[in-house]
This record gives structure tokens, C-alpha cells and sequence, in this order.
């Protein structure tokens, strides 16, 4: 092994001599005697182990998110986190990985579904489940006795990914949680109020929340004769619920023209579990919560289709105006005018070159959906003027003065009327 | 092992009949007789290994974020990312894992601290070291030839943290690139706006960003007579130029290292001058610079840079440096670190110690790494050091004794009489649907004192009272918490009120 590290450093060492005389041009024999020991050294080296295997895809179950993926998420995380906020929840954040002890036990059979980190030789480990089992160790850690928080993370699950139907083992959960011993039942009203907010606000359709509660199931499964034995089998559901369970469902809408059917499914979750904190409590003292879990996987996936359905183009960038030029030689006007909207707090943009063609900036602007550009020419400087462009009507809609800062903020104001989301500028 | 397991799960089911039985109230004895079989059970499996160990704590060198911890991240990330949002860039994702391949052989010796996952009979995956090698992979699987973007997300490394400095396992990491094939050096300057922009709205304090470049160090290394085989270990030793003096450097270099002394004194001719354009100018004339065709391509470009950061304004923060040397593995041109000049201790205040807050530079060469064909996308970056950032902007706002908000409340509704719960829930309900943040305290009747506390801990700077009077009255009384002035306000005014007083803008939530 040592021997193989020292011949690859040979070789490395080898290979840069001879990069070094080439660049330096160096006669001809010499770099061609060079060579041939490189290739020698590389030759009892064997196959090349080093050599990249040109793997380019994320890992199973998991998914990069393209810009436009990220408009469509940061939309929805916006709505959701209004709301949360509205509420007066705080918010926390956890480490992705936490000590393997502190989710055993916590998910019955679902266990085998955790990654587990390696054995380095330090503490054993295992990435997240939930985002539930970290809020109750956290609190139970902090020895709160009540909180009102909301955590918005990803949560890793090793089994088999149906990715149509959008899950994935790295996931998002959107979890709110009240803790705290009170009043019966007015913390759960407003998780449920919650939930009715956040689908309302996605317009994502009608929908309806389905309640229920753990002890009404188990008497009744008494009752009508059920062992105890079979009861997990009958019953499903997360066992941490122990009392009141809800779950929220969209309604099937009729096929809209070039639409797929949306399939009745849960866009959210959620209960009353008390006796979680007890269990990471050394004496076992209880915190009642009530929580809810918002599937947004699913929803990133519902809006993303409804936004192409309606052909609304998704803008991946905010940027509100293009500073260009026509004629050639202006480039260091470009960067000074930039520069200029920068400071004044104007989300502005320059093509990298030296002197690009006034119909290559345009075009840039519109697959961009940048609805202004500022042109720089050498007559306007020095009239003093900058013209400013819409671009989808072409139409100049003002000759500024130089004076950038009140006069480009006073015509952005008036024209930028787009949203960073879709970019139907208003007209004149 | 099955054996075992079958036992468990007699256990279990024994467990639940017993459970059962008390449940339905059975016969004493018949209860005491399925108990002492549960009992024997439990003594034929021995130690019980489920028990909990009540382990209360998180990895080593990873931390929560309390709701206080995450205000100021939150504020932090705020200014961030609208510099980044203000100069086009679009933001992407990638998941917190790679396959263990795509990482491998990226980051050198750095390579024993990436966490892997353990082989559960799948894919072998490792946790992503840094950003910028997901970055070069997505550009690759994407094919794509140009893109500007953001992302901001933690990476995970195996060292030793030291946890008073603000280093961690897990932290997070802010990085900004352009990649693609452009005319020289403009992409490379607006990193340094950027980083400029950030560093200026933050208020951390006043900083410098050095800037070097890897052809003028390897050009000068060469010249000075620097093996290829020493460069390395002999950049990290200039590199401590920072912070310790050149004759320590020097002693490290020939003492340690094994570098002839006429080579480290030439070396130090150089790196320990730093300046502005006018260095650059400088060693374009210096003789023997001059002559090694990389420095003079280093140095070229510099110039151009510095012609284009004038045009930006921020010629007065940049200084080339020639001793900035670490970090250099994949880069392949400009390279660059903002460091807070160290203020005064102030009143109560720890003094800072220098350090890097961002860093970047040019790296055309990782695409191809990734790619089949080798085809390079030239990139440039910069990756902000929030970790430590939050710690001195927390530090300074405890300074200010600036008290940090956890929540964005801004009316609590309440009641000073007993079973007004109905009309609280009916009033902080059409509050919501207005836009307004609200809340109420789930009690059936609070008694006002605590929820006017509450209000008090929280920040929360007015409350709507609910009283049996005004009800018939059709008012509300809506107090200012610190003020404890008090104004009855009908109730289809008060959601403008409250929006007035709060300074929100009336049409939009």
C-alpha cells in the first residue's frame, strides 16, 4: 500500500517535470527522455485506480433541486412559514445525524429503515427519521416544560423510493409542535387551524381533514373483539399518537384540460402524543404535545403542475434590471453603472464580455424574465441620459438622468410590477 | 439470535394479555397467575437491552439551534442572501449525501475527515465535505456550460473541533459561483463586490479582503528555487505569515521542511510585501518574475482586477498579499480571504481574534474532473464563514443589549373576566384570517397579570382585551405593553389599528 503511494507520488511528481519543461520549452530530447520514464512509472502502477468512474447522479432516493425546483420550494416554504409565524410559533433547527441510542426504540418496525453512519471509531451514529424524536430529546435535554416551535428540515428513510409518486428517502418535513401542559384541547383547535390555513393559502385545491382519536380505536377494537396482539397489525399508524390523530386529504378534482388527475392522498398529519418527552426524560417526567407535519414533497410536486398548466413562467432569479450597451468599448460604463444600482440596492445584471451584442443582452433578458435594461451609449453619456427598455414591449420607457439612484428607483417602482414569480411586466 | 427474538416477542404478547386483563377488570388471581408468567419470561431473556439510557445530548461538534440562535442565523442568511438575490444568482439544492465515489479523491489529505455511511448493502455514500464538488457534479450531470448560483447549506467534517473558536462537525457553509467561459476577470470581480456587499451589511466591523493568485505563487516558488515536490508543504508555511512572524516561517521552512536558507530569505523577499496595484506593477518590472510565464499571466490578470474593483469601488478594502497561500488545491487563478481587522476590546466584549470570514477563488480545472470528456467549465467563487460570523454578531447584539425577538407577534388577545375563552378564540381567529400574528394563551381563564407577563417575555407589543362591557359595547381595549396606555377601539377598526401601530403595511399580509 505504502509502496503504491509512493510510486502515484512518482508519477505525480514525474508528470508535473514534464508539464514544467513543456511549458518552459525545453529542447525536444529532453522532454521526449522525460516522458518515457513517466510512462514507465505509470506502467508499474497498474490500472489507473484513481481514474474517476465518471458516476454523475445524486444517490438513490435522493434528488438535486434545479433552480426552478427552488422557486416553486421557496414559494411554498414562504406560505407555510407566514403562517407558522403568524401563530407565534419559534423555530429551532437540529443536527442531521443524532447518537444512534436516541432513535432506537422509537420507530417499531420501521427501525430498519435508518441510515446508519460508519463506525469511524468515535460515537455511533444515525441520520434523523424524524424531525419529532429530535424535538422531544431537545426538549427533554433543555428541561423545557412548553414551546411552541416549528422546525423545517430533511429527514433521511432507506426504503424503496416510488419516486412517481414523489417520495424519496431525503425528504422535507414542515413540522409545528405545541408542548406544555393546558387547557384541554385549545393548543389542538389551532394546530388544526393551522393546517386549514397552510392548504387554503397553497391553492392546491379543496381538501378535507380527517380526525380521530387513538383511545376511540382502541375501544372500539375492544369492543368488538379484537386481541391485543393483532391490534398493530389492524392499526397502522405511528404509534406515538396516543391520543388524537388527524390527517389532511385533498379531494380528487375533476381532470382539468392537459391536467393529471390529482389522486385523493395526505398532504398532512398530525396528533396529540404525550408520553414521547417522558421517554427521554431520566425521571420519566411528561411533556404533552400536539403537532402537525406538512407534506410538502407532495405539494412541491402539485404546484409545480399547476403552474405549468396555467403557463406561468417560473423566474428563478429577481434581478429587475439589465445594464447593456451597444456600441462597443463601454464595458468599464457598464460596470460603473452596475455597480451604481448595487449600492443603491437595485437587483441588477452585466453580461460578462467585453462587448456583447445588444440582441445577445435582450435575449438574455427574456429567457430570464428581466423586465428592464438599462442601455449605455456613447451619445447618451454625454447628454447625460441612460435609456431604460422595457423588454417585452421594446418600448423605451424613459430616458433617465444620470442621477441614478432617485431616478432608476422611481421608474423601477413604476414599472417592476412582477412578482419574482411569475413576470407578466405591466405595461406603460 | 431467533431465538431471542421469539422470546421478545413472547414477552410482549404476555404483556398485553396481562394488560388486557386488568383492563376488563378479571379475577385477581387470574391476573397474579398470567403475571408471574410474564415474569418468567422476562428473567429467561435477561438483561432488558431496550431500556432507555436517557443519552441527552447531541453529536459531538454538531449543536441545536435554539429559537434566539436562529433569529440571528435567520437575520444573518437575510442579508446574504439578498446580496446574492441582487446580483442575479440563482439558488440550487443537492442532497447531504454523495455517492462515496463522487467524493473521493477531491480534497487530499483533507480525505480522512469525511463522514461515510455505513454499507447497509447499497450504494456506499459519504456526507458532502464542502459545497463546491456537489456543485462541479451537478454542472457536469447537468451539462451545464454557464450558471450563477447560490446555495447555502451545512457540510459535514471528522476534525477535531475547537468548539470556543466556532468550529464545528456539522456547520453551515454560504457559497456563491459563476461558472462558465467569459472575458476575463469581471466574474472574478464581482465575487469581491459581493463579498464586500456582504461583509459591509453585516456590520461586523471593519475588514480586508487579500487577494493572490496560484501562477504568481507557483512562478515565484519556481524562481526562488522551490521543488515541485515542496510546494505544498511550503505554501502552508508562508501561509501562517498571517499570523506569526517571518523568522518563525523561515525557521519552519529550513529547519522543519528542509528548504535551503537561500531559498526561504529569496521567498521572503517576496511574501512579505502586500500592496496595491502599484505592487502589481511592481513585480511586472521585477527581473526575475517577470520571466516565469505564469507569474506574468498572474499578474496581468491581477492588474486587469484591480482596474475592474476600482470601477466597483472597493479598490480601498483589496490588498495583494503575496503571502495568502492556503487552500490551494483545486484553485487555479485568483485566490482571495476577507479577514476582520482586529477593534479594540470594547466594554465586556471578548476581543476578536483575526480571522478569515470568506475566502474563494478561481478553479477551472474540478468540472473536468467530473466530466467524461474532460471538458472544463472555468468557475469562480466565494464561500462566507457564517459560522463565525453568527457568533460575533450574537456577541454584539448581547453587547448592545439589544434584546432578540423569537417570534413576530404582534398582539396578544386576552381577557381580564373569567369564561371569555369563547370570544378570545372567535377574536385572535378573525385576527388571523386578517393577516395579523397573534396568539392566546391556552388557558380557560387567565388571569391577566400572567398574560400580560407573557406578553412582557416575549416582546409582544400589544394586547387586546376582551371584557364583558366592551363586548356590548362592540369595542376592544388595545393597550401597548410597555406603554401601558390603553384605547377602546370598535372591533371592525381594530385589525387596521393594530396594522398601523405595528407599521404593516395595510394591503398585504
Amino acid at each position: 500500500m505504502a509502496e503504491r503511494a509512493a510510486l502515484e507520488e512518482l508519477v505525480k511528481l514525474q508528470g508535473e517535470r514534464v508539464r514544467g519543461l513543456k511549458q518552459q520549452k525545453a529542447s525536444a530530447e529532453l522532454i521526449e527522455e522525460e516522458v518515457a520514464k513517466l510512462l514507465k512509472l505509470k506502467a508499474q502502477l497498474g490500472p489507473d485506480e484513481s481514474k474517476q468512474k465518471f458516476v454523475l447522479k445524486t444517490p438513490k432516493g435522493t434528488r438535486d433541486y434545479s433552480p426552478r425546483q427552488m422557486a416553486v420550494r421557496e414559494k411554498v416554504f414562504d406560505i407555510i412559514i407566514r403562517c407558522f409565524k403568524r401563530h407565534g410559533a419559534e423555530v429551532i433547527d437540529t443536527p442531521v445525524f443524532e447518537l444512534k441510542e436516541t432513535l432506537m426504540g422509537k420507530y417499531g418496525e420501521d427501525s430498519k429503515l435508518i441510515y446508519d453512519l460508519k463506525d469511524q471509531g468515535g460515537e455511533l451514529l444515525s441520520l434523523r427519521y424524524d424531525l419529532t424524536v429530535p424535538f422531544a430529546r431537545y426538549l427533554a435535554m433543555n428541561k423545557l416544560t412548553n414551546i411552541k416551535r416549528y422546525h423545517i428540515a430533511k429527514v433521511y428513510r432507506r426504503d424503496n423510493p416510488a419516486m412517481t409518486r414523489g417520495r424519496y428517502r431525503e425528504f422535507y418535513q414542515c413540522d409545528f409542535d405545541i408542548a406544555g401542559n393546558f387547557d384541554p384541547m385549545i393548543p389542538d383547535a389551532e394546530c388544526l387551524k393551522i393546517m386549514c390555513e397552510i392548504l387554503s393559502s397553497l391553492q392546491i385545491g379543496d381538501f378535507l381533514v380527517k380526525v380521530n382519536d387513538r383511545r376511540i380505536l382502541d375501544g372500539m377494537f375492544a369492543i368488538c373483539g379484537v386481541s391485543d396482539s393483532k391490534f398493530r397489525t389492524i392499526c397502522s399508524s405511528v404509534d406515538k399518537l396516543d391520543k388524537v390523530t388527524t390527517q389532511a386529504v385533498l379531494l380528487q378534482t375533476p381532470a382539468q384540460a392537459g391536467e393529471e388527475p390529482l389522486g385523493v392522498g395526505s398532504v398532512a398529519a398530525g396528533g396529540r402524543y404525550d408520553g414521547l418527552v417522558g421517554m427521554f426524560d431520566p425521571k420519566g417526567r411528561k411533556v404533552p404535545c400536539v403537532g402537525l407535519s406538512i407534506g410538502v414533497e407532495r405539494i412541491f410536486s402539485i404546484v409545480e403542475q399547476r403552474l405549468e398548466a396555467l403557463e406561468e413562467k417560473i423566474r428563478t432569479t429577481e434581478t429587475q434590471v439589465l445594464v447593456a450597451s451597444a456600441q462597443k468599448k463601454l464595458l468599464e460604463e457598464r460596470l460603473k453603472l452596475v455597480s451604481e444600482l448595487w449600492d443603491a440596492g437595485i437587483k441588477a445584471e452585466l453580461l460578462y464580455k467585453k462587448n456583447p451584442k445588444l440582441l445577445n443582452q435582450l435575449q438574455y433578458c427574456e429567457e430570464a424574465g428581466i423586465p428592464l435594461v438599462a442601455i449605455i451609449g456613447e451619445q447618451e453619456l454625454k447628454d447625460g441620459v441612460i435609456k431604460l427598455r422595457s423588454v417585452t414591449s421594446r418600448e423605451e420607457v424613459r430616458e433617465v438622468a444620470e442621477d441614478l439612484k432617485s431616478g432608476q428607483n422611481r421608474a423601477f417602482n413604476f414599472y417592476y410590477g412582477t412578482t419574482p414569480f411569475s413576470y407578466k411586466a405591466q405595461e406603460a
